[in-house]
């Protein structure tokens, strides 16, 4: 169930697009904030205020890589690996976290606090290798830094 | 050179209505508003400004097209998806000079007589929405943005829409389906979007460095702004940097400025003195270009004549340390993962161009595989839906082009000897 914040919320936001299957892409946003991931309630309740069916709404979020599609650890580490922060060792980052926290891509660490994201370039290139750690930058990593900056998550 | 695009942005409150105002913002606004809109496409037209979301189409062209339909309402989108690996330009503009953005989208709203904004925002820029929006909050209580802009009757409405994570949005028609609700899947063209966009209604689709360069060619007319850079390809550049390099970084830099320039001259040349070995010039799908064939001027008309093409201005530099299969693999890497799955030559194509690729790179080619890497892209080139799937065909051309021997080299000794 929404809380009915929630569902203001998300009428605001029907309203700045022409039509109620264009807002599918922020109310999908809403749901997986309110739910942590992307669960048949969530799409329960995408569907009830929005008027588009669940297979619909379920079928559009497989497409992107952003939604999530199972329970997520509390913090979010999106490690970018294309080929800038690639050439600069970001594959050795993925090492380090796999050593240190047992987190492997596409996992959660056991007591859930950190997922692990593989993401393709998130526009840090100039001060790579990079992460978005939850919804913050974090640039310039090191095998040494990296570490440092997620102990602050806990 | 004076510049436009990142000016004040040392400032560290640059995204402040009033900081931008201090400098000289929204001024060609109220220039605009004096003028009638067609002047305005004409204005734009004799600019000769380039649309720098990758493709460099003529903007003033594309917004006759746009003005010369009848069909309402117009939408006027802003594309912010930039996903093409290498590519950091257009987030120093949302995030320090979001009214720049703001500013060129209201005159570009007047004259196209575009009523509705959207600014398509990738889903890994969280900082640069939070910027945006409070940025068209502080725009709106100015009176520059709302149902009478200036109390002069014209009206703009401008929302922010955020991506979730697919590289193929950026593309326009992709774009719109996903502002549509929809998955991120191309349309056939024509229609072109200028006749039936966004919901069936003409659409502009216009890159976040296009539409902030609006705002100058307002304010120092069409002729001044066709002075700086290139003949052919006017106007400032923002090219951005990165890999082995002292200095990379975002620069605002006259359009055709060399390669070399660019590397040895802003960015101070080659990290720890190291050797250069290849070059990326335009985001990850531009062919890559050899340490000899730097001597490019860096804009939309000249580098196609040099082996490889401007993109999104996202050079990606490479030293001696680095191996291209596994570059060119992990490129193809990416390419599989962000094909949309619509048309079978790119689907399947990428998925086999990655899968041979890796075998090379961990030492198990074949000795056929380079020409089966050549047979596979050709048979992609020129039969895919979109531009996509061409761009993974020319990516492995291009390696295979200039580095067939580093690929020989792993078949031929089981290893890659850069591990
Ligand atoms: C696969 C693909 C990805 C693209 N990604 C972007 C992008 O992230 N940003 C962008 O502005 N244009 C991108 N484009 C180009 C757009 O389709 C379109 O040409 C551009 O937004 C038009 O704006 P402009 O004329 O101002 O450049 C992409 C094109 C393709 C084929
Ligand atoms: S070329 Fe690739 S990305 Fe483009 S429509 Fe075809 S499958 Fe989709
Ligand atoms: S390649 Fe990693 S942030 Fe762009």
């Amino acid at each position: 169930m929404l809380s009915e914040a929630v569902i203001k919320e998300l009428e605001e936001i029907r309203q700045r697009y022409p039509n109620a299957r264009a807002a599918l892409l922020p109310a999908i946003y809403i749901a997986q904030r309110e739910f942590g991931w992307l669960s048949p309630e969530a799409y329960e309740a995408v569907s009830d205020i929005l008027g588009v069916p669940k297979t619909i709404a379920r079928g559009v979020a497989t497409f992107y890589a952003m939604y999530k599609h199972k329970p997520m650890g509390r913090n979010i580490v999106h490690l970018c690996t294309n080929v800038s922060c690639m050439i600069l060792g970001a594959e050795r980052l993925v090492d380090i976290l796999k050593e240190r926290y047992g987190l492997e891509p596409n996992s959660t660490t056991p007591d859930g606090r950190f997922s692990l994201v593989i993401m393709e370039c998130i526009g840090a290139c100039g001060t790579a290798p990079a992460m978005l750690v939850n919804t913050d930058f974090h640039d310039n990593l090191t095998q040494e830094n990296i570490i440092q900056i997620l102990e602050s998550y806990k | 050179m004076e510049k436009t695009l990142l000016k004040n942005i040392e400032n560290p409150k640059s995204a402040d209505i009033n900081e931008y105002m201090n400098a000289g913002g929204y001024k060609a606004l109220r220039k605009a508003f004096e003028m009638k809109p067609a002047d305005i496409v004409e204005e734009v037209k004799r600019s000769g400004l380039r649309g720098r979301g990758g493709a460099g189409f003529p903007t003033g062209m594309k917004w006759s097209f746009a003005v010369a339909t009848t069909d309402r309402p117009k939408y006027l989108l802003c594309n912010a998806d930039e996903g093409e690996p290498g590519t950091f330009k257009d987030r120093p503009i949302l995030e320090k000079n979001p009214h720049l953005l703001i500013e060129g989208m209201i005159i570009s709203g007047y004259a196209l007589g575009a009523e509705y904004g959207y600014v398509y925002l990738r889903g890994e820029y969280p900082e640069a929405n939070d910027i945006l929006l409070n940025a068209i909050k502080q725009s709106y209580e100015k009176g520059y943005l709302g149902e009478s802009i200036l109390g002069k009757g014209a009206r703009f409405h401008l929302y922010v829409h955020q991506g979730a994570g697919a590289y193929i949005c950026g593309e326009e028609t992709a774009l719109i389906e996903s502002l549509e609700g929809k998955k991120g899947q191309p349309r056939i063209r024509p229609p072109f979007p200028v006749n039936r966009g966004y919901l069936q209604k003409p659409t502009v689709v216009n890159n976040v460095e296009t539409l902030s360069n609006v705002p100058y060619i307002i304010e120092v007319g069409s002729e001044a702004y066709s002075k700086i850079g290139s003949p052919d390809c006017p106007g400032p550049k923002l090219y951005c940097v990165s890999g082995h390099l002292e200095k990379p970084g975002v620069y605002e830099l006259p359009m055709g400025t060399t390669l070399r320039d660019i590397i040895y001259t802003h960015c101070g040349g080659i990290k720890g003195g190291k050797q250069l070995k290849a070059v990326i010039p335009g985001g990850i799908t531009a062919p890559v270009l050899p340490a000899d064939k730097i001597d490019c001027p860096m804009d939309f008309v000249n580098m196609p004549k040099h082996g490889s093409m401007l993109g999104s201005g996202a050079v990606i530099v490479m030293d001696e340390s680095v191996c291209l299969v596994k570059v060119c693999y992990r490129a193809l890497k990416f390419l599989e993962h962000e094909s949309c799955g619509k048309c079978t030559p790119c689907r399947e194509g990428t998925g086999w161009l990655r899968n041979i690729l890796g075998r090379i790179e961990y030492g198990e080619g074949r000795e056929e595989d380079v020409e089966l890497l050549l047979s596979v892209a050709s048979n992609m080139m020129g039969k895919t839906f979109c531009p996509l799937g061409d761009g993974a065909a020319s990516v492995v051309q291009n390696f295979i082009k200039h580095f067939r021997n580093e690929f020989e080299e792993h078949i031929k000794n089981a290893k890659c000897r850069f591990r």
